[in-house]
């Protein structure tokens, strides 16, 4: 649900904006030089604009830092006085202790192990989910008969969660490692692959008729015109598929594995090691959150064009 | 208001020999258009509509025609025919003696709107025709700079089409077509959704660098105005079905600009149209009405 609203928000077609503050409609020779005669004055209109944005965003990034920082007082408080009504913070650590916990975990080396092999399965599953949605995506997009093949097989599969496909996957794939890794493949597939359809069918067809104007064949239709057009639709899906990536690997990790960021946060549970608890899970967001970042970071030259400049 | 600055860019195109060539070696004496006998239907049996019906067109090289008529008349229709994204359903239609099968760069498309690539910048969008005939990118990119100094952009080719405004747009959009260098140019209400003022100007800009080129425009409008204004040929088709039912000879002196819009013959040749649209219309309503 929450991915088809962005999709639609990062469509190419809502996004026309015209009408800069530049000459406007002046005749044809006057357009070359109007932008010299005006790059001074738009030069500090810019550096003011730019000022003013800046101001507003490291105030609106200090509010949320404070947001946090409450939060964290909150905990504080509720486990110190052992809050207890219906939400019971008896046996949940205190912050400082989750902290000390955190000290002596950064100074092993266990700790960068279970990362290290989390963000490996994350990487592989990923990339394979990558390549493969967006192809199958396209495909789909472009071919009625591609789409009433593969469609049933979405719709039926995506509802079902990664847990549910862990019996399953330990019976039918070679190796544990390979279990975890199909798991968290399938949760960043359906993402991918609906998002690139939902893009590929936005496609302008007048921009299709204007290339072929223009001697352009199929491929070229397809490198110039179809993908450029799905791309703001299709980022959105990567960084959604990123984030169920996260959700499906936990997932498989909890139940099998000896090490990963899962595992260490579930094994922490049965050998009563609370703070360790703590320290997964808020690793485990850590590195969720900046994995989405890094993929809107690495995809956003591919969105300058838009007016938002592909910003994240 | 503006006669120095046309003469400047009357200068700015003629400074490009290598265009000037090129595009008469290669347009020069092509363009000819010849329809005949052409229906276009649409829908399947039973629900079928007839966009144009029994079209017979010859257009000679070099001529810039206009095809008037109301909206839903079928003079897109016909265009796109032309173009080759529409096929008749019964007739020949050919360019230059060649049957049309399918779109081609011999024939570059001018649209109302909207029809340039927002992810790739403007130099890019009008080197995108050189490079799919197989230019190289250094060539493509000469080719693009010299299409938007032709229509004064060059200080924006490297802008994105969505910061420029809709006028700047379209001028970046006749480039881009006249780019592959088209025997035919068809353009499809190109000034359609731009303001009055912005039109006018374009329309002068468009008669200036036709000038240069003097290939084959097939230029569809319901504005009798813009029709006068621009052609050597009006041809009027009516609605439903579209069908041609006038072609009319524009014998205004070239170059125009427009103080021609107050003229006595501007006059006379507009209130000629306006007559044959407005017979064809009540008549298109009649029909029509019995019908229904």
């Amino acid at each position: 649900m929450n991915m088809k609203v962005s999709a639609v928000v990062a469509d190419p077609v809502s996004t026309e904006v015209t009408e800069p503050c530049q000459s406007g409609d002046t005749p044809t020779v006057s357009a070359p030089l109007a932008p010299a005669a005006q790059h001074a004055e738009q030069d500090a209109h810019a550096r003011i604009a730019a000022r003013h944005a800046l101001m507003e965003k490291s105030r609106r990034y200090l509010v949320r830092v404070a947001a946090l920082i409450m939060a964290v007082a909150l905990w504080h408080l509720a486990s110190t006085y052992d809050f207890n009504l219906f939400v019971n913070f008896e046996h949940v650590p205190e912050p400082a202790l989750v902290g000390q916990a955190l000290m002596a975990e950064l100074s092993g080396s266990e700790f960068y192990l279970h990362i290290a092999h989390s963000l490996q399965r994350i990487a592989i599953a990923y990339g394979l989910a990558v390549v493969l949605g967006v192809t199958l995506g396209v495909l789909m997009g472009r071919s009625k008969w591609a789409e009433d093949i593969i469609l049933p097989y979405i719709e039926l599969l995506r509802p079902i969660p990664a847990v549910a496909w862990i019996p399953l996957a330990i019976l039918m794939l070679p190796s544990e490692q390979s279990s975890i890794v199909f798991i968290t493949f399938l949760g960043a597939l359906f993402p991918v692959v609906l998002n690139t359809v939902h893009g590929v069918e936005q496609t302008s067809g007048v921009l299709v008729r204007a290339a072929r104007c223009l001697g352009a064949n199929n491929r070229s239709i397809l490198w110039h015109v179809i993908i450029p057009g799905a791309m703001p639709s299709i980022v959105t899906g990567l960084a959604v598929g990123m984030g169920v990536a996260w959700f499906s690997l936990l997932a498989g990790e909890i139940i099998s594995g000896q090490y990963g960021i899962g595992y260490f946060t579930w094994t922490s549970y049965t050998l009563i090691q609370y703070p360790q608890i703590i320290i997964g899970m808020l690793t485990i967001g850590l590195l969720g959150t900046l994995s989405t970042l890094l993929v809107r970071k690495v995809c956003s030259p591919l969105l300058r064009w838009q007016p938002t400049g592909g910003r994240v | 208001m503006n006669s120095t600055l046309v003469n400047d860019s009357r200068l700015a195109v003629l400074d490009h020999s290598r265009l000037k060539s090129k595009s008469i070696r290669d347009v020069e004496g092509r363009g000819r258009i010849l329809v005949s006998g052409v229906d276009i239907e649409f829908g399947h049996k039973g629900a079928r509509t007839v966009a144009v019906g029994q079209a017979n067109l010859e257009i000679h090289s070099g001529e810039f025609v206009c095809l008037l008529g109301p909206s839903g008349c079928g003079k897109s229709t016909l265009l796109n025919a032309i173009a080759g994204f529409v096929t008749p359903t019964r007739g020949q239609l050919s360019v230059d003696g060649k049957a049309v099968t399918e779109p081609g760069p011999d024939r570059g498309m001018v649209f109302q709107q909207h029809s340039l690539f927002p992810w790739k910048s403007v130099h890019d969008n009008v080197a995108f025709g050189p490079l799919m005939a197989g230019a190289s990118r250094p060539e493509a990119g000469s080719v693009a700079r010299t299409f938007l100094s032709l229509v004064g952009l060059a200080a924006f080719a490297d802008a994105y089409p969505t910061t420029l405004s809709g006028g700047m747009q379209q001028r970046v959009g006749i480039a881009r077509a006249l780019a592959n260098y088209p025997s035919v140019l068809l353009m499809d209400e190109p000034f359609g959704a731009l303001d009055a003022q912005t039109r006018i100007m374009m329309q002068e800009n468009l008669l200036e660098i036709w000038r240069e080129f003097r290939n084959t425009v097939v230029f569809v409008t319901h504005d009798i105005d813009e029709a006068v204004f621009l052609s050597d040929r009006i041809v009027v088709m009516s609605a439903s079905p579209g069908r041609i039912i006038a072609d009319i000879k524009v014998d205004l002196p070239r170059p125009r600009d427009q103080s021609l819009l107050t003229s006595p013959e501007f006059m006379m040749l507009k209130r000629q149209c306006l007559e044959l649209i407005r017979e064809q219309t009540l008549a298109a309503f009649k029909q029509q009405n019995q019908a229904g």
